[in-house]
């Protein structure tokens, strides 16, 4: 039993730990003096963001690029290749389109593309560090411990992911551009920059809002289903491969899909890259867009912060 | 000081300012389900600056939910707390500003390296990318980290990876160092070395709480003691008061040969001796519990010789925080 209250070692402190202790002590004495600021706090969350983005680059970059690269592939080279065997019937909604309207696949592609990719991204960006950030270490601790409510880490959050839902989304471009049949190309035509920038700044901070919300009220455990209940259906009945108002023939899933906040995404990029193509009316797909962002927005700042703070 | 006692009731109306750290009837209960958790039920504390203050008790006396509250990632459900004269409910944001915190979960970036994790710390706190650069390296260094430097996070042993918290926990001079279990899971030899870093530390006016549930690291580092269980302070005070306040005993056990005749305590008038408060007879066994154990254990033995028994082993225990905490709560203490 032990009664005395000196540990091991410190009474007979060698020089080597007479230095230690020095350097220890100067920790101390000679400490520069921070002032904090919500700017700076926030700046240095971002930067440690890039950091880490920089140092996955690769592995951010595979994930980002082979979704448009394998859709490309197959809907702009493959499908239009063999279509023309096939006739306008048999070979899929790409030959379809491009047989009656004189416009590639491609060209409805790119939005629907980027719509999906703005989702994948955002969602991955914000909804997959929760996981590890809320598992058992509550690694979400080192920066909630930074000088700033924790408000102000969910919006940063919220900024990190949004800024890897645009860049994701950029990537499709460069892709289409590139991977597609002779003649195949897209024909996209911005006259509003505007309206493109907003509809990608909206739809991407829409998206990572999305996934931070989730990552907060989902069971860290049970994310794989979020992927297969949530972002798969959302993708898939996104309006990807087709305008919204080509679905007025099956009534009941256009009314259903209006509540995939997917579909407005793709269709403000329809209004904005392919406006000669048809959308929904613009002042829809604006109200969802900014109406969304700040629902979900708010919503996961709150259950963020519930989280954190318990 | 004696503080078995509750808290005195005339000092309602605190100077929190003053005090490094200041609780008054901290209280949470974590709502269920299946239930509600009373996981601190009243807690008063008043750490004054510079003082190396020490929570014990065992797992789940509520040492890591007390630690939550006054580091603001606990929302209390009653009382209030002041860390550096600030409330922690109503300006967390000053609070953190003012405090450093090392978590008994590994909570470093493992995304960044040794010195990343550093660096960006010291930049969350408003150090400039060259302050904060050199901050890091004037850590890495008093903390032997040097060869670690570009490791990172993830690739560190379970001692190194604790250095580094501390470590973080200083980038920006916090007036209250908070330590959760610092010491939890590693090695005798890392934690001594641990022990000497916080010893030198507390030398130079940091103000440190901490928890653990090793005795002798409360023993050997903090100048006082606060014994928790239950969600509750049970004592408070140095170490001596402690024992004091416990009426620590001595425990003198002797073991003969033979079975003890179970009259043999009464017939040497053993409870009337000055300073015994008990005494048990268990088979071969004779332990007499004492305030004053002068002479004693050569009495037991002569005592067993005179009655035809012969002395096989004998043992004093000294008081200690062991012996208080068995004194206060009734029970084994349970690591």
């Amino acid at each position: 039993m032990a009664t005395t209250t000196q540990p091991a070692g410190i009474g007979a402190a060698s020089g080597e730990d007479k230095q230690v202790a020095s350097s220890i002590a100067a920790l101390i004495t000679d400490a520069p003096v921070p002032h904090p600021t919500l700017l700076k706090t926030f700046g240095a969350m971002m930067a440690r963001e890039f950091r880490v983005l920089g140092r996955n680059a690769p592995s951010t970059f595979i994930r980002a690029v082979m979704q448009p690269l394998l859709f490309a592939f197959v809907f702009a080279y493959v499908l239009p290749k063999i279509g023309s065997g096939f006739g306008s019937a048999g070979a899929g909604a790409g030959a379809g389109a491009s047989a009656a309207g004189g416009v590639t696949f491609a060209t409805i592609l790119v939005p629907g593309l980027m719509g999906s990719m703005f989702l994948m991204q955002g969602m991955f960006g914000t909804t997959m560090p929760l996981v590890m950030e809320f598992s058992w270490q509550r690694t979400i601790e080192d920066r909630a411990l930074a000088p700033v409510p924790i408000q102000v880490l969910a919006i940063q959050k919220i900024t990190a992911g949004a800024i890897q839902a645009l860049i994701g989304a950029a990537i499709v471009f460069p892709v289409v551009y590139w991977v597609h049949a002779p003649g195949q190309g897209p024909h996209v035509h911005v006259t509003n920059w505007f309206l493109l920038v907003a509809v990608m700044v909206f739809a991407s901070t829409l998206t990572a809002s999305l996934g931070l919300w989730l990552g907060t009220v989902v069971d860290p455990r049970k994310i794989q289903m979020v992927f297969a209940v949530v972002l798969l259906p959302l993708t898939m009945l996104g309006c990807v491969y087709y305008p919204w108002s080509a679905l007025h023939v099956i009534r009941w899933l256009q009314i259903v899909v209006l509540a995939n906040p997917m579909v407005y995404m793709t269709e403000g990029l329809r209004a904005a890259l392919t406006p000669g193509l048809g959308h929904m009316a613009l002042w829809a797909i604006m109200l969802a867009l900014v109406g969304g962002t700040a629902v979900f927005g708010a919503l996961a700042v709150r259950t963020f912060r519930n989280r954190v703070v318990n | 000081m004696t503080s078995m006692t509750a808290r005195p009731a005339d000092d309602r109306s605190p100077e929190p300012a003053q005090a490094a750290i200041r609780t008054q009837d901290l209280r949470k209960t974590y709502k269920s389900s299946r239930g509600n958790v009373d996981a601190v039920r009243g807690i008063d504390l008043n750490v004054p600056p510079g003082e190396f203050f020490g929570l014990l008790g065992p797992n789940g006396a509520g040492k890591s939910t007390t630690i939550g509250m006054l580091t603001t990632l606990v929302a209390p459900t009653g009382g209030a707390a002041w860390v550096a004269g600030h409330d922690v409910t109503r300006d967390p944001v000053a609070v953190k500003r003012r405090i450093g915190v090392v978590t008994q979960n590994n909570t470093l970036d493992m995304q960044l390296t040794v010195a990343e994790n550093l660096q960006f710390r010291s930049r969350f706190f408003g150090l400039s990318k060259g302050a904060a650069a050199r901050r890091a390296d004037q850590l890495i260094d008093a903390f032997g980290l040097g060869d670690r430097k570009n490791a990172m996070a993830d690739q560190l042993s379970g001692g190194q990876a604790r250095r580094l918290m501390i470590a973080r926990a200083l980038v920006h001079q916090p007036d209250v160092l908070f330590l959760d279990e610092p010491t939890a899971g590693l090695d005798p030899q890392t934690r001594v070395n641990l022990w000497d870093i916080l010893q030198v530390l507390h030398e130079q006016g940091q103000t440190i709480l901490l928890t653990t549930h090793y005795m002798e690291e409360a023993e050997a580092l903090c100048d006082r003691i606060a014994v928790v269980d239950h969600g509750q302070v049970l004592a408070e005070g140095s170490l001596d008061d402690l024992l004091a306040d416990a009426g620590a005993q001595t425990i003198v056990t002797v073991r003969y040969a033979e079975p003890v005749p179970g009259d043999l305590a009464e017939r040497a008038g053993l409870a009337g001796r000055p300073g015994v408060t008990k005494v048990e007879a268990d088979g071969d066994q004779l332990r007499v519990f004492s305030g004053d154990a002068e002479g004693l254990l050569g009495d037991l033995v002569s005592l067993g010789a005179a009655n035809g028994l012969h002395v096989r082993d004998a043992s004093e225990a000294k008081p200690s925080l062991e012996t208080a905490f068995l004194a206060l709560t009734g029970r084994e203490y349970r690591e």
